[in-house]
């Protein structure tokens, strides 16, 4: 089954009164559980085909579905129901609210969509265990490392089971090392709970990680590469 | 844990927070505070008004009000106090006068003033003459030609305790009446004014000057409880038949007091409006202000499957958080200067002469009234909420893309 389906999906801007083509007709199905890369250098459209298929922004044209759901005909309370339930988001930085605690984080998203105090409690400890920040429950997130602040907020993508998460270069703000680091989890999660991620970068090592790499360029696909059976 | 974001999110910028509380405090305060002062000066004015011979109600003879003439007297005062003792509540007070105009004069000096020929024992529980005398006495009930007159009048009159005056009127035979009396008492009121127009004898003194037998003026009457006037005065009236007699309150015997008291009504609600209109100016641009240093983090709310409505939640809550406080200290700074000044009052004797000619007291005592401290809250609250919703709307409609690639 296809949890994404982007079929001939254009975008344009205007920048001043130059029109800029930032999607010129993607088609892109998405299998569920995948791990996918969409690589391509800086300007090509990643956040904005990240973006659209997050509900975030709209596309001109073409049609993209989600878990079943045809995006272009629902309304802004229905696409951030869609969020709040199926889609999780991690972007480069500031992905935390800043005056909860990790655990308060990944907690808000749960206090949401309704789960009762204890459950959401247990929740979330347990997946920032997961995510290796046992220890920093309490700690607001200006007393994160980078590569923590990131790690609770593949947290709050996942933990309650969204159908997709969709991360925007989500190591561009760290050092390799600590970006490897958060890729190595993000792949462990999405082996040991099923979690379909998609994520964008234009980083070779991060490239290695994905088991699909879709190329974009110049708002199209460029290239399509199965690595492993994703 | 909306509520501890809210809370959380107001401390984010102490100074801000801190800046609009102390408007929002200042607002509410002056609010209570002039509307406490107002509120004294108008019950100053009013006490004022009642105890200067006036009384919660009065019955004349019909048309003594429009020309208060001698021949406007009721010749039997046995009626009317018929009809007050079988109307009035227990408690009530009365006392019956005798009230003309006259010329008052010595070896130097001469000077128009109202004559008033007083019950001595019924009248203490009444007016403010049975507790004014300072120097000399009281009337007493055989004072045959003994007079009170007011400090300010002795004074002008280069005279004193034990000398004579004499008094000038017209007697119900259209004669000059003409009668001496000796200073036995000197009285201070509350204004100069009344020191100087005022003048009392016995009213049996008065009746056998004025040769008006029994009759008398006015009846004035004190109620136990204020509120009870209207009700008592339409009974009092019923009572009596109605083309000899008009019984009037002290709104209709006080038309200029009752006048400035709506004015002081319509003023407090204006001022309740400037100072909010202050206040919700700033309640606004600090919002804004707040909720566009923070268009990423709305931006993120929407990520994360936020509707806008809740969005809109949210920046009501910490305006909610704001106002709380703010209005919350307002209320304690209130009731706290209020109550230091409740004991002596706020002295403005010194303003004195130019306060006597709005009927004002030369000493203030804030009044708290529940309802302008409600109306005041909820002011402030309402409409603090309501200025916060255009803030908070624009946090809600800020596009996600819009939001999240803000700088
Ligand atoms: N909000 C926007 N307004 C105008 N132009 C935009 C906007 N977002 C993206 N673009 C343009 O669209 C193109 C694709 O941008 P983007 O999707 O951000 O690429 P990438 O994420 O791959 O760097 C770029 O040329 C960019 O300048
Ligand atoms: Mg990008």
């Amino acid at each position: 089954m296809n949890i994404v389906e982007c079929t001939d999906v254009k975008k344009t801007y205007q920048q001043g009164k130059i029109v800029v083509t930032a999607l010129g007709g993607v088609s892109l199905s998405i299998q569920k559980g995948g791990f996918v890369a969409l690589a391509g250098p800086s300007g090509s459209g990643k956040t904005t085909l990240l973006n659209i298929i997050g509900g975030l922004d709209s596309a001109d044209s073409g049609r993209v579905t989600v878990n079943g759901s045809t995006l272009d005909t629902m309304n802004q309370s229905e696409l951030a129901s869609l969020r709040l339930h199926n889609i999780g988001f991690i972007f480069q930085a500031y992905n935390l609210i800043p005056v909860l605690s990790a655990l308060e984080n990944v907690e808000f998203v749960m206090l949401l969509q309704g789960v009762p105090l204890a459950e959401r409690r247990e929740r979330a400890k347990n997946i920032l265990d997961d995510v290796g920040l046992e220890d920093t429950y309490d700690r607001r997130p200006a007393e994160l490392s980078g590569g923590q602040q990131q790690r609770v907020a593949v947290a709050r993508a996942i933990v309650s089971d969204p159908a997709i998460v969709l991360a925007d270069e989500p190591t561009a703000n760290l050092d390799s090392k600590t970006g490897e680091g958060l890729l190595e989890m993000m792949k462990q999660m999405n082996e040991k709970k099923k979690v379909t991620f998609i994520f964008s970068t234009h980083d070779k090592m991060v490239m290695d990680y994905a088991r699909r790499l879709v190329l974009i360029k110049d708002g199209l696909v460029a290239g399509d590469e199965i690595r492993d059976g994703g | 844990m909306h509520l501890q974001l809210a809370w959380r999110n107001i401390w984010r910028n102490p100074k801000r927070t801190a800046v609009i509380m102390t408007a929002i405090i200042i607002g509410v305060w002056s609010m209570i505070f002039l509307g406490a002062l107002m509120r004294g000066i108008s019950e100053g004015m009013v006490r004022n008004g009642i105890s200067t011979l006036t009384g919660h109600i009065q019955v004349h003879h019909r048309g003594y009000r429009n020309d208060p003439v001698i021949e406007n007297s009721m010749t039997d005062p046995e009626v009317v106090e018929t009809a007050l003792r079988e109307t009035l509540p227990d408690g009530a007070q009365w006392t019956s006068r005798v009230r003309v105009n006259a010329v008052a004069s010595n070896a130097r000096h001469t000077a128009g003033v109202t004559f008033v020929g007083i019950d001595p024992a019924h009248e203490a529980g009444i007016s403010f003459i049975g507790k004014a005398v300072t120097e000399g006495r009281y009337l007493r009930d055989d004072d045959k030609n003994g007079i009170v007159v007011g400090r300010a009048l002795v004074d002008k009159f280069e005279t004193g305790l034990g000398r004579k005056i004499i008094m000038m009127s017209q007697d119900t035979d259209r004669e000059v009446a003409s009668r001496a009396f000796r200073i036995v008492g000197i009285f201070k009121a509350e204004m100069q004014a009344t020191e100087k127009q005022f003048v009392f004898v016995t009213k049996e003194a008065a009746q056998h000057m004025l040769k008006l037998k029994n009759g008398i003026s006015e009846m004035s009457v004190i109620l136990p409880d204020q509120k009870e006037v209207r009700h008592a005065a339409d009974n009092v009236s019923a009572a009596l038949p109605s083309a000899d007699y008009e019984v009037q309150t002290w709104r209709e015997l006080l038309p200029l007091i009752t006048a400035i008291l709506n004015i002081y009504d319509g003023f407090m609600y204006i001022w309740f409006v400037v100072v909010f209109i202050a206040m919700g100016f700033g309640i606004v641009n600090t919002t804004l202000m707040a909720v566009f240093e923070r268009i990423r983090e709305f931006g993120l709310f929407k990520s994360l499957g936020m509707k806008p409505m809740w969005i809109i939640r949210e920046v009501l809550a910490e305006s909610f958080f704001i106002l709380l406080i703010g209005t919350t200290i307002g209320n304690i700074l209130s009731f706290l200067s209020v109550f230091a000044l409740s004991g002596n009052g706020i002295d403005l004797s010194a303003l004195a002469s130019g306060l006597e000619y709005a009927g004002m007291s030369r000493i203030i005592y804030p009044a708290i009234y529940s309802h302008d401290v409600i109306i005041a809250n909820l002011v402030v609250f309402i409409l603090g909420l309501l200025v916060s919703v255009y803030p908070a709307v624009k946090a809600a409609r800020f596009t996600p893309v819009e939001a999240l690639t803000h700088a």
